[in-house]
């Protein structure tokens, strides 16, 4: 059974030393270019302790409150709960800065908010500050934990809960007997999870925190380079960032992580104990109010806008619209490239290679950016890399998600089909368009979504390398915010949503069309 | 002639031993017990499963260092035969052409190939919306196409019924006796070895013997073998015995 060296192979094994290079290189850079810890002021120790306790926080309350929504969701059946477990899936393609606006005309000055408060003589609250920072977090990852939590309940085998109605178990025992142990193996990886991306909030701290009370390392590392293009603190900055990411990466990875993108959650837990429904109903409504409330505000103050948004809107939307585009094309690329040469590979030598292609999780793209921004400026304008590092940083940080869902895809067709494809001769070109990429097309499209859904709401790398003539719309909407040109803002950000959403829709529905089990 | 000379199939916890020819156009079935080796001396002869000691030969030829698809060889797998997002068309057309399309006279001979074996017309359709035996019969019409000389068959037809598995081993033995291919086909069932008419290899105990009459053999079994068919009596006779054997050992 001899084997000749194979094109794909090779391809795969580039691709993965390709993202290492990116990363490690982006790395050497800033540790060549950070003289030491000595230029770092007080101040950015507090970045260092707010980013640390704020991602604590956010993650307790989060998680702490998506356990009653995900036991609500997990024994009650209603119509659209489908959709508001879909919905609770979305805040991953939604960008950032397009929620934080709902959250702004929700909970700002002026918002509904304060309007309710006013009316009943009561004094407002703002949103800008730490509270804010948190209240953004908690927004972005109380779904995210629920649909965690959620996965726990429904892994529960049904047949646990029969036993129970078979014994008369009351609720108080079924919790202790049944839920209670699930959520011990579910909730520290709930935690963690949460914790890890709150500790990379950029965006989030750009817009509502800032300051000396609310600043994370991510802001700081801009700040150090738009105010004080200081790149040698920018880079001491993005050592500290490392290291927490790495710290709370490892620790993630060693608990149990649990499965959040992608699953059937629709199944509801058949059950014979009888509790009343109003605790339940009150949580669903709750989480479905808060989550829901800033869209709907926004897309009520956006829609009058959305018909004559000023050009240099629809100018950056096309940029958005080309990054993403490119962004989602080398991300898929590289996945599978990698994901064949693993599934070929096998053993010792297909971990690296998938290892090597995760490593974008490793850094965040704030010191992604850090790197390259100090590895290209000598030679290239900022702005004029600014499309491209975008397109190139977004893909290396979706290729963890991407070989996620396309890994262990390969891998099952190989299995399943590899024996007869190697009986046939079928190979090279002809297998990939015959076989692994037919059977692929799922978690292909799906993959391929999720990378220009994440590219087109990035505002990080982008606001670090950008001039307003080569800005995307969140660049661009988040300038329309900052000129309190909030009408126009609304807009742009309707735009960036139903553009996020439909590059995700398009490329997950290509996958599902026609697809065959 | 197919020839397994000392040939030793070694897997992680155990080996199957092998020393025996099978003549051109004969027709042998493959009994013994589950676990025995039988899809293991397959996926030998495959290539799907190295050699540790000794050779196979096909007139002569040494085979057994060549890739799978190198191989006088076309294997009907015991499932995952057809690729679910292909028509039969499609399956079938891989006999001929793997990796590109096919010209107008090749069309032709998938489409007379579908109907030689009964599927006329249903060449648009995917295999899930094909019966058991239908999918059978596409499996069985490529590797009849791929126009290699030696057809092995591991169990495809296990999972039909009696009078339909009786059906697709006449089939077999009519497509492959006409063009004179050797078939290999493992089995389970005295009956479907008598079906077949020819010799029997009997696999176990990690050895395969060498083919001889089938008649003779069933009619006086070796211990082995007796145990084994005991089984399949008291399995016939007793409603209540868990189901038979499930994958065999590859």
């Amino acid at each position: 059974m001899a084997r000749r060296p194979r094109t794909l192979t090779v391809l795969g094994v580039g691709a993965s030393v390709a993202v290492a290079a990116l990363v490690l290189g982006a790395l050497a850079a800033i540790l060549v270019r950070a003289g030491g810890f000595a230029g770092l002021r007080p101040s950015d120790w507090g970045a260092v302790r707010f980013t640390l306790w704020q991602a604590a926080l956010s993650a307790l309350l989060s998680v702490g409150l998506a356990v009653p929504v995900a036991r609500g969701l997990a024994r009650r059946r209603f119509p659209g709960r489908g959709l508001l477990v879909t919905l609770m899936g979305a805040p991953f393609i939604l960008p950032v800065i397009v929620a934080i606006l709902g959250l702004l005309t929700v909970f700002g000055r002026g918002g509904w908010v304060n309007d309710a408060l006013g009316a009943v003589g009561l004094p407002p609250v703002g949103i800008y500050g730490a509270h804010g920072v948190i209240l953004a977090h908690v927004f972005f990852n109380l779904p995210l934990a629920t649909r965690l939590i959620l996965q726990g309940w429904q892994d529960i085998p049904a047949e646990r809960f029969r036993l129970a109605a078979n014994l008369g178990l009351s609720p108080a025992r079924i919790a202790r007997l049944i839920e209670w142990p699930m959520l011990r193996a579910t909730l520290p990886g709930a935690l963690l999870v949460v914790f890890v991306v709150c500790t990379t909030s950029f965006a989030v701290a750009l817009t509502l925190g800032g300051g000396p009370r609310a600043t994370t390392i991510e802001l700081a590392i801009y700040q150090a380079f738009r105010f004080d293009f200081d790149l040698g603190r920018a880079a001491a900055l993005a050592l500290l960032q490392l290291a927490v990411t790495a710290v709370a990466g490892l620790v993630a990875l060693r608990a149990t992580m649990p499965e959040a993108v992608g699953r059937g959650l629709d199944r509801p837990v058949q059950r014979w104990d009888r509790v009343p429904p109003w605790a339940d109903v009150a949580w669903i409504a709750l989480a479905a109010a808060f989550l829901l409330a800033p869209l709907a505000a926004l897309a009520r103050r956006g829609m009058p806008a959305l018909t004559d948004l000023p050009a240099p809107v629809w100018q950056a939307a096309g940029r958005s619209v080309a990054v993403a585009a490119v962004s989602a094309l080398v991300c898929v690329a590289m996945a599978v490239a990698i994901a064949v040469a693993a599934a070929r590979l096998g053993g010792a030598r297909a971990t690296a290679v998938e290892l090597a292609g995760m490593l974008g999780l490793a850094a965040s793209p704030l010191v992604l950016g850090t790197g390259l921004f100090i590895v290209t400026y000598p030679y290239v304008r900022p702005q004029d890399a600014a499309l491209a590092v975008t397109a190139v940083v977004n893909a290396a940080m979706a290729l963890p998600f991407a070989l996620r869902a396309l890994v262990p895809a390969v891998a099952r067709v190989e299995a399943e089909y590899g024996r007869l494809a190697d009986a046939l001769g079928l190979r090279g070109a002809a297998r990939m368009r015959r076989l692994v990429l037919p059977r692929i097309r799922r978690p292909l499209g799906f993959a391929a979504g999720l990378a220009a859904a994440l590219s087109m709401g990035d505002l990080g790398v982008i606001a670090l390398f950008a001039d307003p003539g080569s800005a995307t719309l969140p660049l661009q909407l988040y300038r329309l915010m900052g000129a309190y040109r909030m009408d126009e803002a609304a807009g742009a950000a309707l735009l960036l949503l139903g553009l996020s959403l439909a590059a995700f829709w398009i490329c997950d529905r290509g996958g599902r069309v026609d697809a065959d089990a | 002639m197919l020839t397994l000379d000392r040939a030793v199939a070694r897997l992680p916890d155990w080996t199957l031993a092998a020393d025996l020819s099978v003549e051109r156009a004969a027709q042998v079935a493959v009994m013994g017990p589950s676990g025995a080796g039988k899809s293991t001396l397959l996926a030998a002869i495959g290539g799907f499963v190295p050699l540790s000691a000794g050779r196979i030969t096909w007139d002569g030829v040494r085979i057994d260092t060549r890739a799978p698809a190198e191989r006088p060889v076309a294997t009907i797998f015991q499932d995952d035969n057809l690729f679910p997002h292909l028509s039969a068309f499609e399956n079938v057309g891989l006999g001929i052409a793997p990796n590109r399309r096919l010209v107008g006279a090749e069309r032709d001979r998938v489409e007379d190939m579908l109907a030689r074996v009964g599927l006329e017309g249903m060449g648009a359709r995917k295999p899930a919306a094909l019966s058991g035996g239908e999918q059978s019969r596409v499996a069985l019409a490529r590797a009849v196409l791929q126009d290699r000389p030696v057809i092995l068959l591991d169990e495809p037809f296990a999972a039909l019924g009696p009078a339909l598995k009786a059906e697709m081993i006449d089939l077999v033995s009519e497509l492959a006796g006409a063009r004179g291919r050797t078939v290999l086909m493992v089995t389970h069932d005295p009956r479907d070895a008598r079906r077949l008419g020819g010799d029997t290899i009997l696999v176990a105990e990690g050895r395969a013997e060498p083919p001889a009459p089938t008649g003779a053999l069933l009619a006086k079994p070796p211990p082995a073998l007796a145990a084994y068919l005991g089984q399949v009596e008291a399995r016939g006779s007793n409603a209540y015995l868990p189901p038979g054997p499930g994958r065999e050992r590859t």
